[in-house]
C-alpha cells in the first residue's frame, strides 16, 4: 500500500505539518483533518512542508484551497515549502503560486513569518 | 518496438483506496511503452482525476449495488488510449466549464478542477455519455519520438 502520513512540528508559534507520500481523494481527508485540528487550537501560522510528497491530484490541492480562506480571516496564512518538481508543477498548472506562497526551504518559509511579527 | 494494438482491463469497486490501483496499472503499461517519467505522471494524474470523479459523482444518489469503475486502456503504435468507464448517472461535459483559475482560485473555491486537469495533462479528452448504461471519458496520449 502507498503511505501518506502527517507529522508535525511547532517552531515557536509556527505549526509546520510534513506530508509524506501520496496525498490523493484517499488520503486527503487525514490531510484535512490534521489541518482542521490547527484552525480549532487557533494556530494559523502554518507551513506545509512537501518534502517528503511523492504525488498529488486535485482532491490534495482542494484540502489547501479548503482551508486558506479560515486561515487568512484570522490574520494568518499557509506557506508551502519545499516542493519536489513533479508536485510543484501540479499546484503550478492550477495557478497556485499566485496565490499561495511557495519556499524551498522550510526556514525561510519560518524567517517569513517571523519578519512580520516584527 | 510495440506495434499491435493491444487491450487491458480493470474492473473496480468505487472506492477511493482503489486508486492507486488504477494509477500502478496505467503507469506499467505507460512505462513499457516507453512513455517519459514525465509523462507517465501525467498519465497517472489525468487516469486518478477521472477516476476520482466516478468515485465522487458518478453514483450519487444511486441505490444499485453495481457501483463499478472500468479501466479500459487500449495501447497502439503512436499512441495510449485510455477509457474510464461508469454506469453512474453521467455529465453534460459541454456544462462542465473551463474554470478561469484566477477567478477560480479567489473564490477560494474547491472540486470541479479535475476535468480542467485532465484536458491540461492529455492530447484529446472524448465523452461519450449514455447515463445509466455507460458513460466514457476517453483519454489519448501520443508518443513523442
Amino acid at each position: 500500500m502507498e503511505k501518506f502520513e502527517v507529522y508535525r512540528k511547532d517552531v515557536e508559534d509556527v505549526r509546520i505539518l510534513n506530508i509524506q507520500g501520496f496525498l490523493d481523494a484517499h488520503t486527503a481527508p487525514n490531510f484535512e483533518n490534521e489541518l482542521q485540528k490547527l484552525i480549532k487550537e487557533n494556530s494559523f501560522k502554518i507551513i506545509v512542508n512537501l518534502d517528503g510528497l511523492q504525488y498529488i491530484s486535485s482532491a490534495g490541492l482542494g484540502v489547501f484551497m479548503g482551508v486558506i480562506e479560515d486561515i487568512r480571516n484570522n490574520g494568518g496564512d499557509l506557506k508551502i515549502c519545499c516542493a519536489a518538481p513533479k508536485v510543484f508543477k501540479v499546484f503550478d498548472l492550477l495557478g497556485f503560486p499566485s496565490l499561495y506562497e511557495f519556499y524551498d526551504s522550510e526556514e525561510k518559509a519560518i524567517s517569513n513569518f517571523s519578519d512580520k511579527k516584527k | 518496438m510495440m506495434r499491435k494494438e493491444k487491450k487491458f482491463q480493470l474492473k473496480l469497486p468505487i472506492e477511493t483506496a482503489n486508486l492507486e490501483i488504477v494509477r500502478e496499472f496505467v503507469a506499467r503499461i505507460a512505462q513499457n511503452m516507453g512513455f517519459s517519467e514525465e509523462n507517465i505522471h501525467r498519465i497517472e494524474l489525468a487516469v486518478d482525476e477521472a477516476s476520482t470523479n466516478v468515485i465522487r459523482h458518478a453514483y450519487k444518489g444511486a441505490a444499485s449495488n453495481a457501483k463499478f469503475l472500468t479501466v479500459e486502456v487500449t495501447t497502439h503504435a503512436d499512441r495510449l488510449e485510455i477509457d474510464v468507464i461508469d454506469a453512474g448517472k453521467g455529465f453534460d461535459p459541454d456544462q462542465v466549464k473551463t474554470p478561469e483559475m484566477d477567478v477560480y482560485l479567489k473564490k477560494m473555491k474547491r472540486g470541479g478542477l479535475g476535468l480542467y486537469l485532465i484536458k491540461t495533462l492529455m492530447d484529446k479528452v472524448e465523452y461519450k455519455i449514455k447515463p445509466g448504461k455507460k458513460n466514457r471519458v476517453r483519454m489519448i496520449k501520443y508518443i513523442v519520438t
